[in-house]
């Protein structure tokens, strides 16, 4: 079957197997490799990316259901030289150890500032109204979906907060 | 996977009529039949995939005063939507499983699935919500029929679902930490009309009201008019995460915790 897809500012036709997921059909079939297939059952956060500007795990999507939408990979936040701010930190912060699940976090973290940015309360908010206060626990609960089995969260946490507020 | 092949309506008729394709299914949010399709516990010959109907999308007050939630709205969108104007509601849906699995799962496709331990079955019994499909009006005390049933029929969609808003509720979850899924969790909502206590996670046969917990609280919405209440362990769910007395008494603690909360 055919499906439209524009990732990154870049349209693809894709035709594909109807069981393709979206994960699968950026790495397999459009060759951008940086979103990583951890788990594949959507508990790990790795292949997050963002799909109209919102967050999601494109292991647990068809590639199918996404025709004509925008897809946004790490490989499109920047480029060596050219980091994205977030992309930048997690550098300067070593927010990773072995990295595997680094273009998911800050796939993550980008879809959650602008969440925050919005106002979404979490789980964690002491209130449900007015400006979102990003400390530990808020990024801690808005990240929840993102493992990392090397355990750099502080770290991830820091370089959250280096951005947080600057762009 | 097994094989299947995929229609992709953008009208909620079109959709209707794929659905009456020989081994159709509908694909709401897919946060649940993706993972089944991947471990071969479906087989649909057609996947629906209903993510393309805008007219099922989004969240509306009618004449009412109810709040009308469309069947293919994600949980993301009510948890931030609905802060204001139903906040239990919107505590609910900030709490289903993380947050890419709520800017995709909707809360049509968590109704019509009916897991035990899902958390929208219980605001919707809690509130005495009604939820619509395309082809009737189904009040949620006749939706829910044992454990991953419903009485929707084969191919019916659930379009909105329309909650009358309650006067004080709360919504606590003690939830599984790995999936976020509810070892138990109890909705508490007071109507003019009485108490409603809904329990999901707990029975062996899925979402359930707690009756003799609704009539303490209809005269007295207090924690202490539970004291000395207890749920029966019977028929409770026992597994690796908790024996069904366990269970049973996270009812009442839960219970407790939710009319506390509510105020």
């Amino acid at each position: 079957m055919h499906t439209q897809l524009d990732v990154n500012g870049r349209a693809y036709a894709l035709d594909h197997d109807p069981r393709t997921t979206l994960l699968d059909a950026l790495r397999d079939h459009i060759g951008l490799y940086g979103t990583k297939k951890g788990c594949d059952h959507g508990q790990c956060g790795a292949c997050t990316v963002l799909v109209n500007g919102r967050r999601i795990n494109s292991c647990l999507t068809l590639a199918a259901m996404h025709d004509g939408d925008e897809i946004t990979t790490v490989e499109g936040l920047g480029e060596p030289g050219a980091l994205a701010p977030l992309q930048q930190a997690f550098v300067d912060c070593d927010g990773y150890q072995c990295g595997y699940c680094t273009p998911g976090q800050i796939m993550s973290a980008t879809g959650m500032l602008e969440e925050a940015k919005a106002g979404d309360p979490s789980h964690v908010s002491a209130s449900l109204s007015g400006d979102v206060a990003l400390d530990d626990s808020e990024i801690a609960e808005r990240m929840s979906g993102n493992l990392c089995r090397c355990s750099a969260y502080p770290f991830i946490r820091q370089a959250i907060h280096s951005v947080e507020g600057k762009e | 996977m097994y094989a299947f092949e995929i229609e992709r309506p953008t009208s909620l008729s079109d959709a209707v009529s794929a659905l009456k394709a020989e081994g159709a299914q509908a694909l709401g949010g897919g946060q649940t039949l993706i993972p089944s399709l991947k471990a071969r516990l479906a087989m649909p010959e057609v996947l629906v995939s209903l993510s393309a109907i805008d007219e099922i999308k989004g969240i509306c007050t009618d004449d009412e005063g109810r709040i009308c939630i469309g069947g293919g709205t994600p949980h993301g969108r009510v948890a931030a939507e609905l802060k204001d104007s139903y906040p239990a509601l919107a505590s609910l849906a900030a709490r289903i499983g993380d947050p890419a699995v709520r800017n995709r799962g909707t809360i049509g496709g968590s109704l019509a699935n009916n897991d035990p331990s899902a958390c929208w079955p219980a605001a919707a019994l809690a509130s005495d919500a009604v939820i619509k499909t395309d082809r009737r009006e189904i009040a949620a005390d006749d939706f829910f029929a044992g454990l991953f049933e419903t009485v929707l029929e084969e191919g019916e969609i659930v379009t909105e679902v329309r909650f009358p808003v309650p006067q004080a509720a709360n919504y606590q979850k003690f939830a599984q930490p790995a999936s976020r899924f509810a070892l138990v969790g109890v909705f508490v909502a007071k109507y003019e009309a009485g108490v409603r206590v809904a329990v999901t996670g707990a029975s062996e046969s899925g979402v359930f009201r707690w009756t003799e917990a609704e009539e303490k609280l209809s005269s007295d919405f207090s924690a202490a008019a539970l004291e000395g209440l207890s749920h029966a362990a019977e028929g409770m769910i026992g597994d690796l995460h908790g024996t069904p007395a366990y269970r049973a008494h996270l009812i009442g603690v839960l219970t407790k915790r939710a009319v506390a909360a509510a105020g």
